[in-house]
């Protein structure tokens, strides 16, 4: 009897202390740039009146700190629910230190607490070259270097570009909502010093239903582009509009948001803006758009002053004093080509679109025109398909793409040496779990697949060979190639052999909405590999582990052994000695 | 995949109503003319435009091999065809994010549909210019109707 009103006594006071103030964001740890703008809102669990609610920032009234107040507002939350918020827009915060922002009824009390530091340092460098591969990981950096330098006795025959970076460390990428990330929220964080949660970038996700009202944090371009005279460029060969190239400029919960990002980039205007994604720039009416409204995007952008081009001709022909100082790169509908088929292959989309540029050349074209300007410049670019690659697990193809990205990576450093005001980071987003583990050699004796894969001694070394010294294998389709594999898969009839035809489709969907093997692969020189993900995965998916970070010049110093990847935002923002 | 060839001259007074009667009997227009899906669009970085032969074989019976895309409902008459089979759900994502090279095909009857998770042939009529599925809103440009496949 005792027992029963003690337990109904803890369950009255839980009931109690419940706390009433749901959220508060940015949430708790987050470290905000000294001038940067953010909103700030807090949802608290019912209808409540102004009356009814404190929020203080530093034991002081908010209002005076954040230097604007709001009523409460009511909202309602994806099941319907509606309940109030204190949301205020484009706040920000010139002191560093540290700031609690309490929120209470007088009973109950949230609390989280934010860092502010200040990046009003001198700058040790004017410009800064971000150089991303989606999904990059040890696998893909590993197999490149067999792949295009070679192995002799143990000793890489020569080293990668991005083997020479000056300083190197982990990072880790989870997200707010969960221990894994795509390239939305991973972006995000080096984007805007912020954790996100998976699909968003450029906001704390928020309990409403439309993903354009999240509070949001303001971007590295936005930054740049408000505090300083510098040129931005911004070049992806996936489409524009895809994670990556759209953290740099974007505010939205969901990265699907493709037609409201391309109003960013507007909003934006970087003076160099190259890559995939025609579709969304078209208007509804014209056959092939992507867009749900009318308005021209390419006619947009031609009124804002940028000159269009669509082929790697029209590209190349703006080299030097040719380039203008707005350009506008549209290459392909969606996604680019990646190397294997525009270099060596033709096949993918290439025979529809057959002069689509390089990487590097895109690269080369944007250094002319963003270096002219004195005052320096920010500049990204992303190899995107390693990761649109290595989700097929297609490794041939994410690799030469990883090659390709290397070479971007050499001609970063080589325009350091003419302007070593330049901080060069060399980093992925998220990693795969993708793994070198011997070779598959034609020529060993056994009579199914699985004898010729070689293991330890029985591995030896491949014999890919690059005749005309480009840096890439002439043929991915050689007697004895690496033996890669996945740690997590969907159901799929594993070759051990490059997809010469077509980039490798693994899986189709049954009618029972299951992903299994594609059988266009089944042969007796294939193994059926059972998947060890939910059949609702189409393809293989990221990994949890590190990703590696690595910087050269002035401020790549401050690469920890392993830090999150909110801090890259930090030491590219000090590096640049941004005061907002 | 080619159509019926016609009967040669000498035997046509005997084959020809035979033949009239087999052609009838399966409602379907002989000698469908071969149509691939890199056949059906100049290129299109600023819009898409219907290849000549598209123009040339509207309204037409074509045969058009691909792959059946996971379709909306297991039972009806309304599938997308792809160039290659398709394994991202393409309606998961916005119905925006779907391949450039599709068809979509209205066949003559309903159906339960079994994924034949190989390449399919499908004839039926080509019909050019932008529809919208009254049931599920999908916006096509391109269409095969009155279809069969195999």
């Amino acid at each position: 009897m005792r027992k029963s009103v003690l337990v109904a006594f803890f369950v009255v006071l839980g009931a109690t202390s419940q706390l009433f103030a749901l959220n508060i964001y940015p949430l708790d740890k987050a470290q905000i740039l000294a001038g940067a703008k953010f909103d700030f809102k807090v949802e608290l669990d019912g209808v409540r009146s102004d009356a009814a609610v404190k929020v203080t920032v530093n034991w002081q009234n908010y209002a005076a700190v954040l230097g604007k107040s709001a009523s409460l507002v009511e909202e309602k939350d994806e099941a319907g629910k509606s309940a109030s918020a204190l949301i205020l827009r484009d706040v920000s915060l010139r002191t560093a230190g540290d700031y609690v922002v309490r929120v209470t009824d007088g009973a109950t009390t949230k609390q989280v607490t934010w860092t502010v530091y200040s990046a009003a340092n001198q700058p040790v460098v004017k410009n800064v070259i971000f150089l991303l591969a989606d999904g990059l990981s040890i696998g893909h950096r590993t197999a490149a270097r067999l792949l295009s330098k070679g192995n002799v006795e143990g000793t890489a025959a020569g080293p990668l570009a991005m083997d020479q970076m000056d300083h190197m460390g982990l990072m880790g990428t989870s997200s707010v909502d969960a221990i894994t990330v795509d390239s939305a929220n991973s972006m995000s964080a080096y984007m805007t010093g912020h954790k996100s949660s998976i699909n968003a970038m450029g906001v704390y996700a928020d309990r409403t239903p439309s993903p354009f009202d999240d509070p949001k944090v303001e971007t590295i371009a936005e930054l740049v582009r408000r505090t300083t005279k510098k040129s931005i460029g911004i070049i992806s060969d996936a489409e524009l509009e895809d994670a990556t190239p759209a953290a740099v400029v974007a505010h939205t919960r969901r990265r699907d948001e493709k037609a409201e990002i391309v109003k960013s980039f507007l909003s934006v205007k970087p003076e160099v803006l190259l890559g995939g994604g025609s579709a969304y720039f078209l208007p509804k009416s014209t056959p092939g758009s992507k867009r749900n409204d009318n308005t021209n995007y390419v006619d947009e952008f031609r009124k804002a002053g940028y000159a269009l081009v669509t082929t790697n001709s029209e590209l190349t022909a703006l080299s030097g004093s040719a380039a203008p100082d707005r350009l506008l790169g549209l290459f392909h509908p969606g996604n680019m080509d990646g190397s294997l088929d525009r270099l060596f292959l033709g096949k993918g989309t290439v025979p529809k679109y057959p002069d689509q540029p390089d990487l590097t050349t895109m690269t080369s074209v944007a250094l002319d025109i963003l270096s002219r300007n004195q005052e320096g410049f920010f500049l990204m670019v992303e190899a995107a398909l390693v990761d649109k690659f290595t989700h097929p697990m297609d490794w041939e193809r994410a690799v030469y793409d990883t090659i390709m990205f290397d070479k971007v990576i050499a001609m970063a450093q080589e325009f350091m040496k003419t302007h070593p005001d330049t901080l060069l980071v060399v980093t992925g987003d998220h990693t795969h779990s993708i793994s070198v583990y011997g070779t598959v050699n034609d020529d060993k004796p056994g009579t199914s697949i699985r004898d010729k894969v070689g293991t330890y001694a029985a591995a030896g070394f491949p014999n890919y060979e690059d005749a005309d010294g480009d840096g890439y294998p002439d043929t991915p389709d050689v007697s004895k190639r690496l033996a890669v594999g996945y740690g997590n898969h969907p159901d799929y009839w594993e070759t051990f052999k490059p997809k010469m035809d077509n980039p490798f489709n693994p899986t189709i969907q049954n009618e029972k909405k299951q992903y299994v093997a594609n059988d266009q692969y089944k042969s007796d020189d294939a193994v059926f590999i059972q998947g060890n993900l939910a059949y609702t995965e189409a393809q293989e998916v990221h990994s949890v582990d590190d990703q590696i970070l690595s910087m050269s010049g002035p401020g790549s110093e401050k690469v920890k052994a392993y830090q999150e990847n909110t801090a890259l935002f930090r030491y590219i923002v000090e590096a640049l000695g941004l005061k907002p | 995949m080619r159509g019926k060839r016609a009967p040669s001259r000498d035997s046509r007074s005997v084959l020809l109503p035979l033949l009239a009667l087999i052609v009838l009997s399966f409602g379907v227009g002989a000698c469908a003319e071969g149509l691939s899906f890199s056949e059906l669009y100049k290129e299109s970085i600023l819009g898409l435009e219907f290849s000549a032969k598209v123009k040339s074989l509207e309204g037409h019976t074509v045969d058009v091999v691909g792959y059946m895309a996971p379709p909306l409902k297991v039972r009806g008459n309304f599938f997308v065809l792809s160039r290659e089979p398709v394994s991202l759900c393409p309606y998961c994502n916005t119905d925006a994010d779907w391949p450039a090279d599709i068809l979509v095909v209205y066949l003559k009857k309903d159906e339960i549909f079994r994924q034949p998770n190989r390449s399919i042939v499908v004839t039926g009529r080509l019909e050019v210019g932008s529809y919208t599925d009254p049931d599920t809103g999908f916006v096509s440009l391109l269409r095969l109707v009155n279809a069969t496949y195999k």
